[in-house]
């Protein structure tokens, strides 16, 4: 099957080899009911970058986000991950989570009936298969890569309490953690310090960073100070196509831009 | 989930259950067959009947428990899968008949003789074996679940348009049924059985021994049951059940989940449904109506879903209740009593029976390490350390 699917695409894998990128997006569009949410949209995002994605309510960053992942389909255009090998409009989303994307919703969404601990157990990175799960035994090497993930999300202390009443910005930092037992490629993180306060979303910042060290992540997040504090390379999303593209002080004088947001 | 594979296997409740499934099995036949026709203790065969009806339905209660409580697929179409290894059951048993029929032909079924059948359908052959009969009871439920699972799954339906196709499923059965060319003795069914593997259907120890036997049968599923929700499977079921594009999100093919387990609870209500005929009967196409599953998913709501045990008790507490009801001038009342029960667990009772008192319980253990962890504050000692972490 595989063998089938690089013959036929043999001209566009050597085009896209031209490029290094992890995830490479060209001329895509999405549209519902005549509503345009992705309006010939292209970036391309490096190994080991880490991307804030802005812009306005309906900009399309979370309709991106369901492009890259596979929950939509885009009606033109292309996404192909790790330098044009993968073409992720072909996969669904158990076979994109398998390549290496791992992807935190808007809303926190963990299991509410399971422990923490739990919580990161299904996320590790392990077979996914029907019979793997039923045979299934705890062992040591899994128990210490969940302390490590605990550590790093700071819930140590909340290991055996029901994810469903952890705060909000704990459940946010558990699904991050989550991301990180799957140990993917690609984060895509969406808006991950909404309802967080000053000082939560201070450490989320901070957290990011670190996982950014050794992982390439995508942030889509409204919070211009976050974005601030990010510092890194900024794209500015409108009307589902890419307004601006730099840093944090370049997007954020560029003339669109200000127009866009302040609606001049 | 560090304890033990066994330890969790058998919880405080799953152990309970079991003690108690074994007390019945023995009891029963004991005081059926031991103690003297004139004694109070004495159990009646109608009540062994009777209460190894009871069991095949809690089979079949646990068998739907399995799939709704724990991975939210309401199935109102569980039924069919019951009727349908009742009907694997049912062509052994006419087969067992032989010439002993009304028109005493040696190999066709009496409502063949009667509607000109010249030979037997390809469909009923081997049906003269016991061991080819008990593979049909698992292989047809379970390859209808396979087939219809791996089209309403892999089109991702969910929620209340999986019900309403289950409700088609087995409507469409039931019809198909009803017909008399269909070859499975129209709306008259599979009736007039003589013996089972040599031994009388009617005679007591025959009774008794189906009793044990569907004891045991529902002992060795729900041990399976327990296997499967206690596995890192059970876990993502109950996930998928919760959340199911996260689970999705992290890897996992929910379809591939959702198809197992729900091919393993059509063949558990395929067993109930062949253990159910011999004590009944008869097998006929009315199993196979809509009201019957849903009638199965109130007992699974009144006894508590997603704890197995919940599951069996509601079988037996609603069934007593309509064999006890439907015998008396209250008759003609039973289905406004079963809606009411059902509308009254909903509003008052969501957890059913079981899900009350485990919440109950656990409530109660919260309140009690509160007590004593504001009296160890009171002593002055360890300032709440743990709360500190």
């Amino acid at each position: 099957m595989t063998e089938n699917k690089f013959d036929s695409n043999l001209t566009k894998k050597v085009d896209k080899q031209t490029t290094s990128a992890l995830l490479y997006l060209d001329g895509i569009s999405v549209s519902f009911d005549g509503f345009k949410a992705l309006n010939e949209l292209s970036f391309i995002i490096e190994p080991g970058e880490m991307r804030a994605i802005i812009g306005p309510n309906g900009a399309g960053k979370t309709t991106m986000m369901d492009v890259v992942t596979g929950k939509t389909r885009p009606d033109t255009g292309e996404v192909y991950f790790e330098a044009g090998t993968h073409d992720l409009s072909k996969l669904d989303e158990t076979e994109i989570a398998g390549l290496g994307i791992g992807r935190k919703f808007q809303k926190p969404t963990v299991f509410d009936m399971h422990t923490v601990e739990d919580n990161l157990l299904l996320a590790l990175k392990n077979d996914r298969g029907v019979r793997a799960a039923l045979l299934w035994q705890s062992s040591s090497p899994q128990e210490k890569r969940i302390d490590e993930v605990l550590d790093t999300v700071r819930l140590k202390g909340l290991r055996s309490r029901i994810a469903g009443s952890l705060s909000h910005g704990q459940k946010q930092w558990l699904e991050i953690g989550m991301l990180l037992a799957q140990e993917p490629k690609l984060l895509l993180v969406d808006e991950p310090v909404a309802g967080m306060t000053d000082a939560e979303t201070q450490q989320t910042a901070e957290l990011l960073k670190e996982i950014n060290r050794t992982k390439t992540v995508v942030v889509v997040e409204h919070d211009m100070h976050f974005v601030r504090e990010l510092g890194v390379k900024v794209t500015c999303l409108h009307e589902g196509s890419v307004l601006a593209e730099g840093t944090i002080d370049q997007v954020s004088t560029n003339d669109r831009v200000v127009e866009v947001y302040l609606g001049r | 989930m560090k304890s033990h594979p066994l330890i969790r296997l058998l919880d405080r409740g799953a152990t309970l259950f079991l003690v108690l499934l074994a007390a019945f099995a023995i009891t029963i036949p004991v005081l059926n067959l031991l103690v003297p026709d004139g004694s109070a203790l004495h159990v009646s065969t109608y009540f062994v009947a009777l209460f190894g009806k009871y069991i095949c339905y809690g089979l079949l209660a646990l068998s739907i428990d399995l799939i709704w409580g724990y991975v939210g697929i309401l199935s109102l179409g569980h039924g069919a899968f019951f009727a349908l290894g009742g009907y694997a059951m049912g062509m052994y048993l006419m087969r067992q008949i032989g010439s002993r029929g009304v028109y005493a032909n040696p190999i066709l079924p009496d409502f063949m003789v009667f509607l000109n059948y010249s030979e037997l359908p390809v469909f009923w052959y081997g049906f003269n074996h016991f061991a080819y009969a008990a593979l049909m009871v698992l292989l047809v439920p379970g390859l209808l679940a396979f087939v219809f699972g791996w089209f309403a799954f892999r089109s991702r339906v969910t929620g209340v348009y999986l019900s309403i196709i289950t409700q088609a499923m087995t409507y469409a059965l039931l019809l198909g049924f009803f017909r008399n060319n269909f070859g499975f003795g129209g709306n008259n069914g599979l009736t007039d059985f003589k013996d089972i593997l040599g031994f009388n259907v009617q005679a007591d120890g025959t009774r008794n021994s189906l009793l044990v036997i569907s004891c045991l049968m529902l002992a060795i599923c729900f041990l399976l049951c327990r296997a499967i929700v206690t596995s890192k499977f059970g876990m993502v079921l109950v996930a998928i059940r919760d959340a199911e594009s996260r689970t999705r999100f992290l890897g996992y093919r929910v379809e591939a989940y959702k198809l197992f387990v729900f091919t393993v609870s059509a063949c558990m209500a395929g067993v109930a449904g062949a253990l159910y005929v011999p004590q009944v009967g008869i097998i006929n196409p009315g199993e196979f109506a809509p009201a019957n599953s849903i009638e199965a998913v109130i007992w699974v709501a009144v006894g508590g879903r997603g704890t197995l045990t919940g599951a069996v008790l509601g079988a037996f507490v609603v069934n007593y209740a309509k064999t006890f009801f439907t015998s008396g001038f209250l008759a003609p009342y039973w289905l406004f009593m079963l809606g009411g029960l059902f509308i009254g667990t909903t509003l008052l009772m969501p957890r059913g029976i079981i899900g009350t008192y485990n919440a109950w319980r656990s409530k109660r253990a919260e309140a009690l390490e509160e007590n004593a962890k504001s009296a160890a504050k009171e002593d002055g000692s360890m300032p709440s350390a743990s709360a500190a972490e």
